[in-house]
């Protein structure tokens, strides 16, 4: 029955769609499966039932990669990028923070320290645009390079040393490994404003503003932001996951709803096809996971298969989610004092300094929750009054630092309470207005959309985990030992945020490998 | 006005290798030292009588074989003694031990895990490699990465060159030694608690990062390249306490006709139209001289004895964003006699070595967690050592002499440092060992205790900061001390650097000096007197 079947993509986030489709598009069979009764994965629609709705887990992000939106059609099948929105730093004295994508628009921060911060902010982006060959590749190989390897870098080198100039390829050489802490003491002086940085920088990894190697994650969130400016998922007619369901259709790709997937079939080191939860046996001689990387070769795969040194390598791969987070279906609307209505549409922050950042994240090493947590508050329903009953509202927060191991019952309630509290501080009436809460753990995170210990990037994004390191040597280009089994997802190069590129460089490098 | 071919600021160690190299080749030389004494953070010296401390640096290993031998210390009186273990106290009454003997090593791993015990094989093969590899580097010149000169190419093609000796999969090993937490490189091996914290301590040690910070697996290196009689990744007590190192690089300086001047700071280099002429002293006095070497920090070297004008704006701002922070304290410790340590089996060799006392990497890190939020560590990481058990020239017979390194101490607690702070500091420290050694307070006759301010305002380090900068990532190799400014060459014509500031950093491994002396002489077109890296290959 399954004859026929050129490739087969586990987990229909959006990653594994990009990729089914760059697949289909070039003539192949697709067939895609999905454990959920949605695809979308962490940008699938979530529902809090009594009418209450959010666009996704992911509530916040920057457009899809615009070339992928081009190749695949995505426009025409109604991708809409949502609006823009700034970031608001919520400030205890009501002089809050307004930073949009390339200034500050607080009157209570001086202009010179307006204008370091967009000249910081323009070096950045600069130097992010000169490191965005390497995002939109497969990373190279260090030995053994093929040509496509050696243009990537001499690229790279080139546009270092000649695009950047002498004295800025120094300046990104010396910050590239360094922390966001040194760099923003060094060039800004208001507290809140370089905390809002620095959160930008360490959101979603288990890393404070001091820990090295967070200048990177900024740099790789800035070149998300050169596709466009920070957005709200809040219609889900126009999502990244509805448009890359009806392109795929029209590509002619098969997509499998609630079927998940149990074991990845491998004889001799090559993939054989797959096994289904209830018990169904596809063959296929290539298989794509959108899964991450640990789930994928741990369990689906399984490590007898596998060699063990890599077997073992897979086991050590970091990644233990640390952001959980909590919606809240509100009967009004929520009054924050100092704040206007179009800046209620914004990202609300609360992040007063670095040092409160990092001090969060202490608590998260030992397996604790913060004491004073940081705190990030979405309300779609102010672009999207849809999203809730009439006259209501919806909240999406995220909560940081809430470690993995945490899980019992009367934490979480101590969670739900002290996220209130916290944001009652600046929306005083906020308590009044909670008709009901849920809260997603990374526990929780991890069970819902089967990202192992609930990381939003499959994997964390440290130095050592990027590029040909990410997830592992051995797997970094998409494929993998086993003969046939390729990566997609948010585990592999470039890493989490919805770019659409992990799936669009697996595509490139599947197809290129079967040529 | 006195002339001189080359003027050396610091009498450190690296001050006088480069100056004994200088000397060698047939230059005229002057070294001035601000101190009454000589040897920088090199130093033993007589705090409590009868008593003589290493009170900055304490142990010896990482010095270069090379300029040991170019130099012929041991003629000049240098013998460094091989230490045979390292230990660590558990909380729970036991203790874990790491010796030089391979078996009793295995044993001991086996004790604890047997897995740690195979890990411990890939482990110390994997380290060794790239003890190997970086010790190549260690006594060249780095290449600048924004030039296209000959040499420059040539210098980065040899340094490919190495890195393509490894194969494919130990480079990615490489680049993530290179980019990993010491905690985590550590997990990839071991398992048991106190042995993950037990080798991670090399990892913190002077730096202003904790176990969890990604790039502090390399800083294990730093204390694991090092070598006594070839033994790689040994320490060992230099005989008379580390002002034996220093004593032996002067006494090998004057051999050449070198000149010493103490208690002569100095507070300018003079530069006329892009050119050094010599150096000003505190006294008034002016010195002329062709060549001005520094052996201060590259911050303290831009911001405090050059002028304003004769340094870059660029470069200024570059050694203010320099991270050289402090966050090591130090106590030295006159005992009436050894100290009992009843976890250990009678007779142990264990307390001939470094004893630690932290067991775990949890608590390794809050003690880091404590620095960032400029407190001292309340459960610090030490490193204590009692070197008079091996070096009877350090305290009267019987009697005991005790070094304990401390990380982590702020540069700047909450207030400032006041000698009651001070006090709770080193109080802090005794607590802690006194849990393990139950008469160890009452052998205690003296005890000096050390904060980064002192380190600052004695030695002269900025901020007290051990190895003149931070060992980061950022701050290493082309990069050290800037990017633009790592081939030793100051901002003027004639004007060097030669301190740990400088590639391959801190450590007392005189490279940096022997590094600067080459490109000096080259510069002058007299022969190089430096050595070239002895090939274990």
């Amino acid at each position: 029955m399954t004859k026929g079947i050129d490739v087969i993509v586990i987990g229909c986030g959006h990653n594994g769609l990009v990729c089914a489709g760059y697949l289909a598009k070039a003539g192949l069979n697709v067939h895609c499966f999905e454990a959920n009764n949605s695809v979308g994965g962490m940008t699938a629609p979530y529902d809090l039932g009594d009418g209450y709705e959010t666009a996704g887990l992911a509530t916040v992000g920057y457009p899809l990669r615009s070339s992928i939106v081009r190749d695949l059609n995505l426009r025409e099948h109604g991708y809409q990028p949502g609006p823009a929105i700034d970031t608001i730093s919520l400030a205890d004295n009501g002089d809050h923070l307004v930073i949009s994508e390339k200034e500050v628009l607080s009157n209570n921060i001086p202009e010179d320290e307006a204008n370091r911060f967009k000249q910081l902010k323009a070096d950045y982006r600069e130097y992010a645009k000169k490191l965005e060959p390497i995002f939109c590749n497969k990373p190279p190989r260090l030995k053994n390079m093929d040509w496509s390897d050696k243009f990537l870098l001499g690229k790279l080198g080139w546009n270092a040393r000649f695009g950047l100039g002498r004295e800025s390829m120094y300046e990104l050489l010396r910050v590239a490994g360094s922390n966001i802490y040194d760099v923003l003491n060094d060039s800004l002086s208001n507290e809140q404003l370089k905390a809002a940085i620095a959160w930008d920088a360490v959101l979603g990894s288990a890393m404070g503003p001091r820990s090295p190697g967070t200048v990177m994650t900024w740099l790789q969130r800035l070149g998300g932001e050169l596709n466009g400016p920070l957005h709200q998922y809040c219609d889900v007619s126009t999502s990244v996951s509805t448009a890359l369901l009806k392109a795929a259709d029209s590509l002619g790709v098969t997509v499998h709803l609630n079927a998940e997937v149990k074991r990845i079939l491998t004889q001799d080191s090559k993939v054989a096809g797959i096994e289904l939860a209830n018990g169904e046996a596809l063959q296929a001689k290539t298989v794509v996971s959108n899964v991450d990387p640990r789930t994928t070769l741990l369990r689906l795969v399984g490590a007898p298969s596998l060699d063990a040194m890599f077997a073992h390598r897979v086991s050590q791969i970091r990644g233990q989610g640390v952001v959980a987070k909590m919606y809240f279906a509100l009967r009004g609307q929520p009054e924050f004092p100092g704040l206007n209505d179009s800046q209620l549409k914004g990202k609300l922050l609360i992040a007063p300094t670095m040092q409160y950042i990092e001090r969060a994240y202490n608590h998260s090493k030992y397996g604790e929750c913060s004491e004073a947590p940081v705190i990030e508050v979405t309300l779609p329903t102010t672009h999207n009054p849809g999203l809730a009953p009439p006259g209501a509202n919806m909240m999406a927060v995220n909560v940081a630092f809430v470690p993995y191991r945490f899980a019992g019952e009367p934490e979480r309630e101590a969670l739900v309470k002290k996220t209130i509290a916290k944001i009652s501080e600046f929306c005083p009436k906020l308590e009044s207005l909670i008709v009901k809460h849920r809260l997603l753990t990374p526990k929780d995170i991890e069970q819902r959309y089967h990202a192992v210990q609930g990381h939003w990037h499959h994997g964390e994004l440290t130095l050592h985990q990027s590029f040909m390191m990410r997830p592992l040597y051995g797997a970094a280009q998409y494929d993998t030992p086993v003969h046939g089994l390729f990566l997609c997802g948010a585990g592999c190069h470039p890493g989490g945020n919805v770019t659409g590129l992990p799936g669009y460089n697996a595509a490139k490098r599947l197809l290129k490998t079967r040529s | 006005m006195k002339n001189y071919d080359a003027v050396v600021i610091g009498a450190g160690h690296n001050g006088l290798t480069n100056a004994a190299f200088l000397a060698k080749a047939g230059l005229k030389v002057l070294v001035v030292e601000k101190n009454p004494y000589i040897g920088g953070a090199t130093v033993s010296r007589e705090l409590h009588t009868g008593w003589k401390y290493s009170n900055c640096s304490y142990v010896s290993s990482l010095f270069r074989p090379e300029i040991h031998n170019a130099l012929d210390l041991g003629s000049h009186g240098l013998m460094v003694i091989p230490l045979i273990s390292s230990m660590t106290f558990k909380k729970n009454g036991d203790y874990f031990g790491s010796y030089q003997n391979p078996h009793t090593r295995r044993k001991e791993l086996m004790r604890h895990s047997l897995r740690d015990a195979d890990a411990a094989i890939r482990f110390d093969a994997d380290v060794l490699r790239w003890c190997k590899l970086i010790r190549g580097f260690l006594l060249r010149t780095p290449p600048d990465p924004g030039s296209l000169r000959p040499r420059d190419v040539f210098e980065f093609a040899y340094l490919l060159k190495k890195f393509y000796q490894l194969s494919e999969n130990q480079l990615y090993e490489f680049i993530r030694f290179f980019t990993m937490s010491i905690a985590e490189y550590l997990q990839n091996y071991f398992e048991d608690e106190a042995i993950l914290a037990h080798y991670s301590g090399g990892s913190i040690i002077g730096t202003g990062l904790g176990v969890y910070s990604p790039g502090t697996a390399y800083v294990l290196l730093h204390h694991a390249m090092g070598d006594v009689d070839g033994n790689v990744g040994s320490w060992g007590f230099a005989r008379g306490g580390m002002g034996a190192v220093s004593g032996a690089l002067a006494s090998a300086f004057r051999s050449y006709g070198g000149e010493i001047r103490v208690e002569s700071e100095v507070t300018k280099i003079s530069v006329a139209g892009k050119k050094v002429t010599g150096i000003e002293l505190a006294s008034g006095e002016k010195i002329s001289a062709k060549v001005v070497v520094s052996n201060l920090d590259a911050k303290r070297t831009f911001t405090t004895i050059m002028e304003k004008n004769d340094v870059p704006p660029s470069l200024l701002t570059r050694a203010r964003q320099f991270k050289i922070r402090g966050s090591s304290g130090k106590l030295n410790i006159a005992l009436d006699g050894m100290p009992s340590f009843p976890a250990l089996p009678p007779g142990s060799p264990l307390t001939l070595g470094h004893m630690h006392f932290s067991d775990s990497l949890e608590r390794l890190e809050r003690a880091y967690d404590d620095w960032k939020d400029d407190r001292w560590s309340r459960d610090p990481y030490c490193d204590a050592l009692i070197p008079s058990q091996y070096d009877p020239s350090l305290a009267p017979p019987g009697k005991h002499m005790m070094s304990v390194f401390v990380q982590y101490c702020p540069v700047n607690p909450e207030g400032g440092w006041t000698d009651d702070k001070r006090k709770q500091f080193g109080q802090t420290v005794l607590d802690q060992i006194a849990q393990y050694s139950p008469d160890f307070k009452d052998l205690l006759l003296h005890a000096e205790i050390r904060t980064p301010n002192e380190l600052e305002k004695e030695v002269g380090l900025t901020e007290g900061n051990i190895f003149q900068g931070e060992l980061t990532f950022d701050q290493l190799l082309f990069n050290r001390p800037f990017p633009g400014l790592a081939q030793y060459r100051g901002p003027v014509k004639g004007m060097y650097l030669c301190g740990s500031s400088t590639h391959p950093g801190g450590g007392v491994m005189g490279a940096p000096g022997a590094n600067a002396a080459r490109e000096i002489l080259g510069d002058l077109r007299k022969p190089d007197t430096t050595p070239v890296e002895f090939s274990d290959d």
